[in-house]
């Protein structure tokens, strides 16, 4: 520990900047050893539907405005549409922000569903927007978003 | 341990779009939190796909991720035409499946 040699010499800013950094190595260092790859929002989102950009519409994302509790929040998604052989809606692509792991979760649809809702709950560790992205048959993908205000996280502590 | 619980009304009419909805025991770890005694990191384990055919087609499907709350509901609808079998599947990320089955008549 030559940190500890140091202290004596450096004042207390460099010291506590330091050990910040000291700190933050050993978090990244700990991800590392998992060997996890956490993709970003975009790159979740890319993944989900390629390059196709979103247009606003279509989607109605139901999520409570103040969600209490974060481990359990109700939402339900729905996307306008025919649900005929040639124009339904293939996919919603749920996403959090805010989450440590952006993707919520992706539920398929086929003609067969007859209307393309889904309603399920899910986590939310803070105040975050939440992300639907539709995919058309077509090959059209529309985006609805909702602002949840999150008072106790849910990914444990 | 799971066994998954679903609402499927037994009867219809031709052409309904009727609502299913399902419930499954899980704990849904999503990796990230550690073992309070021990310190280890619980490994993820959740259910990472769920999947409904009515007569053997695919109606609807789901890949939840870490993010879906504990004891996964998923509420669904299926456009029903003829009498037939709905038929659902979960499966999680260390290989277990259950499924449940349930009779739609049209009349």
């Amino acid at each position: 520990m030559t940190n500890k040699m140091q202290i004596a010499v450096v004042d207390r800013r460099d010291f506590v900047l330091g050990a910040t950094a000291a700190g933050l190595i050993t978090a990244l260092s700990v991800g590392a050893a998992h060997a996890e790859v956490i993709p970003t929002l975009e790159e979740a989102m890319k993944t989900a539907v390629g390059d196709a950009k979103p247009s606003e519409g279509k989607v109605t994302l139901k999520l409570p405005e103040i969600a209490e509790n974060g481990n359990t929040v109700p939402f339900s998604v729905s996307v306008e549409s025919p649900m005929t052989a040639d124009n339904y809606v293939k996919a919603v692509h749920i996403f959090a922000k805010g989450n440590p792991r952006p993707d919520v979760a992706s539920f398929m649809f086929t003609p067969a569903s007859g209307k393309a809702e889904v309603t399920s709950r899910m986590r939310l560790g803070q105040t975050q927007d939440v992300i639907a992205l539709a995919e058309m048959s077509d090959g059209k993908v529309y985006m609805g978003k909702r602002t949840v205000k999150v008072t106790i996280g849910g990914c444990g502590g | 341990m799971a066994k998954p619980r679903v609402k499927v009304p037994k009867t219809a009419k031709a052409g309904d779009i009727v609502l299913i909805k399902t419930l499954i025991t899980h704990k849904m770890d999503t990796g990230l939190l550690k073992d309070k005694k021990t310190g280890e990191i619980i490994p993820q384990h959740i259910i990472n796909s769920f999947q409904a055919t009515y007569n053997g087609a695919t109606v609807f499907s789901a890949t939840p991720h870490a993010a879906i709350s504990a004891n996964p509901y998923i509420a669904f609808n299926v456009k029903v035409d003829k009498t037939g079998d709905l038929e659902m599947v979960w499966k999680d990320n260390k290989g277990k499946t259950w499924s449940a089955k349930k009779t739609i008549t049209v009349n």
